[in-house]
């Protein structure tokens, strides 16, 4: 048996606890004690990566005890590539978001060493859901998750935070309750057909009626859809970004969103293989609706954080739509996409928050030429967007072109109208651009100071995985590929041949 | 005329016995024992009662037997569990009644005379309400044991009756208390009448007023049906009346903000689970073989019950009416495991009657600490900022809102859970759904409550919470601690429930 995966969450947990235990006036030390915590996560996370065998399909790091025998619920955790990728991604990500808001938690309720417990407790429970290989464990974390999301948004948050985080829980809440419906009745038919379990391999080779499939189906999609956001759940997504904190925000918009993302391929498509066969068409149409509406919205936004919220719905739409594109290349790219956006969504939100934080003010149109003044937060701003717009050469391009390839051998037509989408996201990332870094200086920015080192160095891992995976993207796709294939090839999909130009 | 003597197995009957041995001599404490050393004795003895029968009743677990007193009591493993639980319930809440701070000085005193300001000056307590307490809980053992409907009424009423003076005993508000205790008092002497007017036709329909004699005349199918299903429906309206379902709920969110909030939770905790014990008894062993005939209806009551429940408790502004409402909503999850008619349901209910009875005896314990200089608050407008002056009773009661909406990690989502899988099992997926959808709406509201103390900015005339006494503590922190742990790790207590969960005929 091992253990490492437990070890793993215990970690996080163990932090908090330390937390817990220091004096409530000494915030520093508070700050110092979660990042020692998030760094040594992230370099236990990575080490487990070096130890994953690349060409395994099994599930590796297995472990599996009884937790509720007689209900046939398992504490199992297991990582395949997928989750893999995202628990590394989401292991980086905490300690640069702990090292890039440092000053966040002074404007909140309570005081600073709760906002790192609340983040520590955050980090525990994303990497149980991404490991759970058991579905009952995955909703426990999935839904046990929001609490500290919402307290951290509530607790710590601008503006109208109470509301936004209300509203935030209970569009969850709501969605997690379908899926816990769908749940039991997993658990019933496999009650019925030799056993209760929650085990994922066992579940997927239930039989049953596609009234049923379909509904089941249903209950976890749209939770899925709630979470990730897909249009048309999306609407609690744009409030909660814009009253979160930065750091919070790209928690939530890079790694909680992808709880989305992610359950769609682990639940609903090895699940309900026939089901999704039905939907699929539905789900591209709900895609491509959200990678156009999104980038629209983005482009009239006012308001930065409520842009780079809208700007993920329409990268959640490439998401969707690569996974449900049945291709080698869709899911590989979607899995990609999901490691990318956090970074690339991490690094706009940091950003735009330093900027935030030094004008006072998150109207686009009160920026202006901080090219002079503040160049490299500049350059660092303009730097997230164009990985944002999926610049060749940056990571996201990789992602965006493989989803697009694998959604135009089988969807030619949303393949093409998606493509528009980016150029779409030329427009809602090079007019904040223009009208924020370009231009004359506007009145109120002449003294804004350009970012400390602390911000550099917290950028920088982010500038430099970007990047680096936007040149050499294998290592993560020779962890991907795998999984993806083996994902497809479940479900009975083989990828189509590619037809010559002109043939259909 | 021939006489019998009566055969009774004394040790099955014992924790009844013991109790109220303890209540009889509680009444001749109030009598003897000077005012000064009563509370601390009534206290002593109580608590010292209700352990030694908590012990007996682990002793004589696993003894099964029809014929505990002549067919009349009926002892096998769901009875060692609900009295168990009614016990564990109990002694939590004693724990609360014992900071009498709530209780009215002179029971007897009209609200604002010069009697009760005489007496308040005097220093009185009303220590009445210790063995009142035991009376109730001796009726609670004995009514999910029960086996003839004559016995079952005697426990109804004897649970009842104690139960109703003690709502009418809270200190402050005391018209407020006296109006509730009456109107629970009335509609519970209808909701009598109703049961007896439904057992009386049982009678007429097998001739026998045994549980077993019913049952195989309902399995043999040889009498009347209309007698039969008139007998169920008003037998069942007398029940539905003690758990508070929808459409005979309305005594209770009066109840529960009338009533002194220590009586509050353990009315709400304990009797639910003697109520439903029986139900469970009633429907799974008596009605079972007549099931197309109730559960339609049933399940009708269940998806009103919760999803009335559940919306009429947004529009609370009253701590205690909430609580009520939103036990209004759990009545409607327990039916589900009454409909379930199944090994799981009965095992998920027992579960869920357990938890959620811990739970609200701590919940009204925090209820309980949350005062001006008036006495108790339950103005939810004036718990704004509680998160702010007291982070530690507000993040627990918190916990126990997000308990009672099911959130993973407490004891209410195991309940839930299992509640509903039993349910579905037996096809009842409509009762899944309701359930489903009015625990997403019961959401809003508890959450509400977390807006409220910890992100709304507190108002002038705050709250203050007192320090809790060592009694209040020990009930808060043992509710919280099994909260926790069986959301945590259930197992041992699921696995011990199915052990037992199975009805002897």
């Amino acid at each position: 048996m091992n253990i490492s995966l437990t070890l793993l969450m215990a970690l996080p947990l163990l932090g908090a606890a330390v937390l817990a235990a220091l004096p409530k006036a000494n915030g520093i030390l508070a700050k110092q004690v979660a990042l020692a915590s998030t760094i040594l996560v992230a370099l236990v996370t990575i080490v487990m990566a070096v130890g994953f065998e690349r060409d395994n399909i099994n599930l590796q790091y297995v472990e599996s005890r009884p937790w509720i025998p007689s209900f046939g619920i398992n504490y199992a955790v297991g990582l395949d590539g997928i989750s893999l990728v995202l628990i590394l991604m989401t292991t980086l990500l905490a300690p640069i978001v702990v090292l890039a808001g440092w000053n966040e938690s002074q404007n909140g309720r309570w005081s600073t060493k709760t906002f790192y417990i609340l983040i520590l407790v955050l980090e525990m429970m994303a990497i149980g859901v991404f490991t759970a290989t058991d579905v009952f464990l995955f909703y426990v974390f999935f839904e046990a998750m929001l609490v500290p999301v919402y307290f951290l948004i509530g607790g710590y948050g601008t503006g109208e935070r109470s509301a936004a985080a209300v509203k935030f829980l209970l569009y969850s809440l709501f969605g997690g309750l379908l899926m816990l419906a769908s749940i039991i009745g997993l658990y019933v038919l496999a009650g019925a057909q030799g056993g209760h379990t929650f085990d994922t391999q066992a579940l997927s080779q239930l039989q049953m009626s596609s009234t049923t499939q379909n509904l089941l189906f249903l209950g976890f999609f749209i939770a899925f859809a709630i979470k990730a956001p897909l249009w048309p759940f999306h609407t609690w997504l744009p409030d909660a970004a814009d009253s979160a904190t930065p750091g919070t925000s790209v928690l939530l918009l890079g790694v909680l969103d992808k709880v989305g993302t992610f359950g769609m391929i682990r639940y609903c498509l090895t699940l309900f293989p026939e089901a999704t066969k039905t939907f699929t068409p539905v789900i591209i149409t709900l895609s491509v609706i959200s990678i156009i509406y999104g980038a629209f919205l983005a482009i009239g936004q006012k308001d930065i954080k409520r842009l780079i919220a809208f700007t993920s719905i329409s990268h959640f739409g490439f998401i969707t739509m690569g996974i449900f594109a049945m291709t080698s290349q869709g899911h590989s790219g979607a899995t990609l996409y999901m490691f990318n956006h956090g970074f690339s969504t991490a690094a706009l939100f940091l950003v735009a928050g330093w900027m935030i934080s030094r004008r006072g003010s998150s109207t686009i149109s009160d920026f202006g030429g901080l090219q002079r003044v503040t160049p490299v937060m500049a350059w660092a701003f303009f730097f997230a967007g164009m990985s944002s717009l999926a610049l060749p050469g940056l990571s996201s391009f990789v992602s965006e072109f493989l989803v697009l390839v694998g959604t135009y051998t089988r969807y030619p037509v949303a393949a093409v109208i998606a493509t528009f989408g980016i150029v779409l996201a030329a427009l809602y990332i090079l007019i904040p651009v223009q009208r924020a870094l370009h231009g004359p200086i506007t009145a109120g920015n002449e003294n804004l100071s350009d970012l400390t080192l602390r911000e550099r160095v917290a950028i920088a891992p982010v500038v430099v995985i970007i990047l680096f995976l936007g040149f050499y993207p294998s290592p993560l796709l020779k962890v991907i590929n795998p999984a993806a294939t083996h994902v497809i090839s479940q479900m009975g999909f083989s990828d189509p041949a590619p037809t010559q130009l002109g043939g259909k | 005329m021939t006489f019998t003597a009566p055969v009774l197995n004394y040790t099955i009957l014992s924790p009844m016995l013991i109790i109220l041995a303890g209540a009889l001599i509680g009444v001749i404490i109030e009598a003897f024992v000077s005012k000064a050393f009563r509370p601390l004795v009534q206290l002593i003895l109580t608590l010292g009662t209700l352990l030694l029968a908590l012990v007996q009743v682990f002793r004589i677990r696993g003894t099964e037997s029809v014929t505990a007193a002549m067919g009349s009591v009926i002892f096998d493993g769901p009875g060692f569990l609900l009295q168990a639980a009614i016990l564990i319930i109990s002694i939590i809440s004693v724990f609360l009644i014992a900071d009498n701070e709530n209780f009215t000085a002179l029971a007897a005193a009209i609200p604002g005379s010069v009697e009760e300001q005489e007496s308040i000056q005097q220093g009185n307590k009303v220590t009445e309400v210790f063995p009142l307490t035991l009376f109730a809980v001796a009726g609670m053992l004995l009514f999910p044991i029960s086996s003839d409907l004559i016995t079952l009424f005697v426990a109804l009423e004897m649970l009842s009756l104690p139960l109703y003076l003690m709502a009418g005993l809270s200190r402050r508000r005391r018209l407020l208390s006296q109006e509730a205790a009456l109107k629970y008092f009335l509609l519970g002497a209808f909701s009598s009448a109703f049961f007896l007017f439904g057992a009386a036709y049982l009678y007429g329909y097998s001739g026998d007023i045994t549980f077993a004699g019913i049952r195989d005349s309902v399995v043999g199918g040889s009498g009347n049906d209309i007698f039969l299903l008139i007998g169920i429906a008003f037998v069942s309206i007398g029940l539905l009346f003690k758990v508070g379902a929808v459409p005979f709920h309305a005594w209770s969110p009066d109840v529960y903000q009338g009533a002194p909030t220590a009586v509050t939770a353990f009315m709400a905790a304990a009797t639910k689970v003697a109520a439903f014990g029986a139900m469970l008894r009633i429907y799974y062993t008596v009605f079972a073989n007549a099931q197309w005939s109730w559960t339609p209806l049933l399940s009708g009551i269940a998806i009103i019950t919760m999803l009335f429940g559940s919306f009429v408790a947004i529009a609370q502004r009253d701590v205690k009416r909430m609580l009520a409402y939103s036990s209004i909503a759990h009545a409607g999850f327990l039916l589900a495991g009454v409909i379930a008619l199944n090994k799981a349901g009965l095992s998920a209910s027992i579960f869920y009657l357990f938890a959620y009875g811990v739970a609200t005896v701590g919940a009204f314990a925090v209820v309980t600490l949350v005062r001006d200089s008036a006495g108790e608050v339950t103005d939810l407008n004036r718990w704004t900022g509680l998160g702010k002056r007291s982070p530690w009773v507000a993040s627990v009661f918190a916990f126990f809102l997000l308990a009672f909406a099911g959130i993973p990690l407490t004891s209410g989502f195991i309940g839930k859970f299992s509640i509903f899988s039993a349910a579905y099992e037996s096809g009842a997926k409509a009762v899944v759904i309701a359930g489903v959808l009015s625990s997403a709406i019961a959401a809003f509201f508890y959450i509400r409550v977390i807006v409220l103390m910890f992100f709304t900015d507190s108002h002038e005339d705050a709250t203050t919470v007192v320090i809790p006494s060592v009694l209040t503590r020990i009930t808060v922190i043992f509710s919280f601690v099994i909260t926790v742990a069986l959301g945590v790790y259930p197992a041992p207590l699921i696995d011990f429930i199915n052990k037992f969960a199975t009805f002897i005929r």
